[in-house]
């Protein structure tokens, strides 16, 4: 697994992984080393093919941000954690700063990452002013135990991320097709005695990424499923699964 | 042919803030974490044509591309104290954050319906500004295509299609014809090369 995570640091470097591949990886590089420095200098290369692209941008750009850069507050340095908790040092990857300062050793190589993931923290938020607190998506995708199961069907493909250890699961799913009239996804876990149990409706339009997070307890079921079921959904399923996931 | 000086960590990346005429990028940056707006002022001078023509390249709708950089330059700024000089260069960092900025806003539902082919027509023409570092910048243009030319065909368009297309490394697979999880290897193995022919170090 560790070889084949090391090999996502050039696409990591360029943006070229899509959310859970990212989630995956920067949870990685928080503990390799290497692969910060692979990163920090493939990003180095790629910014270098810049040189031929370079526009003047209109003057009202230039306006507007020294205009709002007056209204908002630099965040202080990223500092090694006191004995409590100070408000405001922990960007979106506060799951990660928690779980360094259980470990002051961890801290030490934490610390180096700090630019990295600073950078790959931020920008999950970027048109707010203040640090919102990582959404339970981000949550179970940074989760030390997140398992990933994924499925491809007809073009669209579906990830379960499940945290035992948070009880929640997060379905992703990249092109997924609408529902056809009438009807809608519906997803469902299957508990050890087969029984299938809602866990919510996908929205009904056509999407390019659709990311949300199950109901009901995840650590407690052995699968997952999606069927097309009536619209508004079903009490138990109607329809044989459009795909089916076993967690193990 | 402008020769590179080794990359190493504090030192500048890339010509840019090597150059004798311009500022110091990483020095604009600590004064701005100390809320110091006219040194951002400076930085913004000193690196919004690169910055917005990334955007630009990627994100291709003049309007929307405008609104891209301003949230870049808005995280930056918000960010200074966090920027690492141990880490890479200040214009590595800064335009880290505006590419990732620029792909997700491509990346958004809102944005793929929105996205206009117009960057050729529009950009086109002034690709190249006419100002007192020219000769300077199309030294590294040149650097920078001469070492582009050293990847494999693959190579080349799986990295470019990444970084100025925004596309995943399994979009990329599917454009250029090769099997999942081989556009992953192709990325990294160009950047590598990229990296390597263009002197700088892991």
């Amino acid at each position: 697994m560790n070889a084949d995570i090391h090999g996502l640091s050039g696409a990591y470097a360029v943006d070229a992984l899509d959310d859970v591949e990212r989630a995956e990886f920067e949870r990685h590089l928080g503990q390799c080393p290497e692969c910060q420095d692979e990163v920090a200098s493939l990003r180095a290369a790629a910014v270098e093919l810049t040189h031929a692209s370079t526009v003047t941008p209109p003057a009202t750009l230039r306006d507007s941000v020294l205009q709002q850069i007056s209204t908002v507050r630099p965040l202080p340095p990223v500092t090694p954690p006191a004995g409590e908790d100070p408000a405001g040092t922990a960007p979106v990857t506060s799951l990660e700063t928690h779980r360094r300062r259980r470990n002051p050793l961890v801290w030490l190589v934490a610390a180096a990452a700090a630019a990295v993931l600073a950078v790959g923290g931020l920008v999950w938020s970027p048109w707010e002013s203040d640090e919102p607190p990582p959404s339970a998506t981000e949550q179970v995708l940074q989760a030390k135990d997140a398992q990933r199961y994924e499925k491809v069907v007809d073009g669209a493909r579906a990830t379960i991320v499940r945290s035992v250890s948070l009880g929640k699961a997060v379905i992703i799913a990249d092109n997924m097709p609408a529902a056809p009239e009438g009807k809608d996804f519906q997803v469902w876990f299957q508990n050890p005695d087969g029984e299938m149990v809602s866990a919510g409706l996908m929205p009904h339009e056509a999407k390019p990424t659709v990311s949300m997070v199950l109901d009901g307890d995840a650590s407690q079921f052995t699968g997952a499923g999606i069927t097309v079921e009536p619209a508004g959904g079903s009490p138990a399923p109607t329809s044989d699964p459009v795909v089916l996931f076993e967690f193990s | 042919m402008v020769i590179m000086s080794a990359f190493s960590p504090g030192q500048p990346a890339s010509g840019e803030n090597a150059a004798p005429n311009q500022p110091d990028l990483a020095a604009l940056l600590r004064a701005s974490a100390r809320g110091d707006e006219r040194a951002f002022a400076e930085l913004y001078d000193a690196t919004s044509r690169r910055l917005y023509g990334l955007v630009v390249r990627v994100v291709r709708d003049p309007a929307q591309s405008e609104e891209v950089a301003q949230e870049a330059y808005l995280e930056i700024w918000r960010s200074c104290a966090r920027f690492d000089a141990d880490r890479g260069s200040a214009m590595s960092w800064m335009m880290t954050i505006a590419h990732r900025k620029a792909v997700d806003r491509v990346r958004s539902a809102e944005a793929a319906s929105r996205r206009e082919q117009t960057y050729e027509s529009t950009t086109r023409e002034r690709a190249y500004d006419v100002t007192a570092e020219q000769v300077e910048r199309d030294l590294d243009s040149q650097r920078v295509r001469r070492a582009l030319e050293s990847l494999t065909e693959t190579q080349r368009g799986a990295v470019q299609l990444a970084y100025f297309g925004g596309y995943t490394h399994t979009e990329v697979a599917a454009l250029l014809g090769i099997p999942l999880g081989t556009a992953k290897t192709r990325i990294r193995d160009g950047l590598i090369r990229l990296r390597d022919t263009l002197g700088m170090q892991p």
